[in-house]
């Protein structure tokens, strides 16, 4: 039953990214390019080896989801086209899409504003962290 | 006097006066009007890759329908705006099964029927309206006060090169449009390693610590190849090079070194 759940969390995962992670050669330049690198237990070539071989639940426990910048340097600088980055956020996606499962909500933001802050922050913490 | 839709985004309207205001005085005086779209609404600052994420996207979607329906390009100045734009935009091209969906959406509001929308819209940023348009050598023929002796350095981050597929503005590795902007002013421009390199983005909520290691490296290399100055487009990158990087090193925005140049602001 465990294992039915987690094949079908692989198979959406694939379908919501679009990301084939076959195509990967392990050359690991996704995870050299990562400016989140030093902060993720799970580094971007790790998630794309976890999700070819079916490994979603570290990843979708993992604070390494929370990571990722969006800043799109592993998905131009993949040799073959994987895409990291996409996966990492289908995977994000998954795990604050149920209800309560929100990583950051609008009451925790006051604490955390100074008077420079673009809204742009605001706004991109809330879209990647919370449903 | 040409006319252009304009997606300021809600920053510009808040933190980022500067951009926002010198963009449209600089505009009328290169010869095309920016045209506020009315009823605009935040674009979510960051565009979510996954394909079934619909409804976050909607407003970007809106957005670019209502450029169309005025049957004008629409320009942003923000990075972070004209990445969700040109992505939005370009999902609603190339992706039928989201087009569809989304169109269910915007085609069945309450407040008057809206066309179906399928990637119609040419989304510029105002970098591509100055060289593409405009053109950067219309720019220095109306050049008052050029920025003689400036050693400047250009700060794309991430959002305004890629992903390049879709963003087609520049070689990511190797930008050209904000060196040819710089030049276009009078000043000279420095080409470091680190100037497409992420300043740590919206991490500054979460990690300061993160942030402040990726703002000072940037800084540090540009500083280290001979700038004075960096210029940027997104009002995030400045905060974070601003506040959280260790280096003095001033960050302005462009529009503000092309009002000057212009003679619209006063150095």
């Amino acid at each position: 039953m465990e294992q039915n759940k987690m094949a079908s969390l692989n198979t959406q995962i694939l379908r919501m990214s679009g990301v084939n992670p076959r195509k990967c050669m392990r050359c690991g330049k996704c995870s050299g390019t990562c400016p989140a690198y030093d902060e993720m237990e799970y580094h971007p070539h790790q998630f794309v080896h976890m999700v070819e071989t079916g490994d979603i639940a570290s990843l979708l426990q993992s604070e390494s989801i929370y990571k990722c910048l969006s800043c799109f340097a592993c998905v131009e600088r993949c040799p073959r086209g994987v895409e990291p980055a996409k996966l990492i956020e289908a995977i994000r996606s998954l795990k604050t899409r149920p209800v309560g499962q929100n990583h950051i909500t609008p009451d925790e933001i006051p604490a955390l504003l100074d008077e420079d802050l673009p809204q742009q922050a605001i706004v991109s913490a809330l879209r990647k962290y919370m449903k | 006097m040409m006319k252009v839709s304009y997606f300021p985004g809600c920053t510009l309207k808040t933190k980022a006066k500067q951009l926002d205001i010198y963009a449209r005085a600089c505009a009328e005086v290169l010869g095309v009007t920016l045209e506020e779209l009315p009823d605009w609404q935040c674009c979510g600052g960051v565009f979510n890759t996954s394909k079934d994420e619909i409804a976050t996207k909607l407003s970007a979607v809106r957005a670019l329908s209502a450029a169309g329906k005025a049957g004008q390009p629409l320009v942003s100045i923000c990075s972070a705006c004209h990445n969700v734009l040109k992505q939005t935009n370009a999902a609603m091209q190339n992706d039928s099964e989201f087009a569809s969906h989304v169109n269910h959406y915007i085609t069945q509001t309450g407040q008057g029927q809206m066309a179906p929308y399928h990637g119609e819209t040419t989304v510029l940023h105002y970098l591509e309206l100055l060289r593409d348009v405009i053109g950067f050598d219309k720019v220095k023929s109306c050049v008052k006060y050029p920025l003689t002796g400036k050693k400047i350095g250009a700060y794309y981050g991430c959002l305004l090169l890629r992903p390049s597929s879709v963003m087609a503005m520049d070689d990511p590795e190797n930008p050209q449009i904000l060196e040819e902007f710089i030049r276009a002013i009078g000043a000279e421009p420095v080409i470091y390693a680190m100037r497409n390199e992420c300043c740590g983005g919206y991490m500054t909520l979460e990690e300061k610590s993160l942030a402040q290691k990726k703002s000072t490296a940037v800084l540090d290399n540009a500083s280290s190849a001979g700038a004075d100055l960096l210029v940027t487009a997104c009002p995030l990158c400045k905060y974070n090079l601003d506040k959280n990087g260790q280096n003095p090193l001033p960050v302005v925005y462009f529009t503000e070194l092309l009002a000057e140049a212009l003679g619209i602001k006063e150095a």
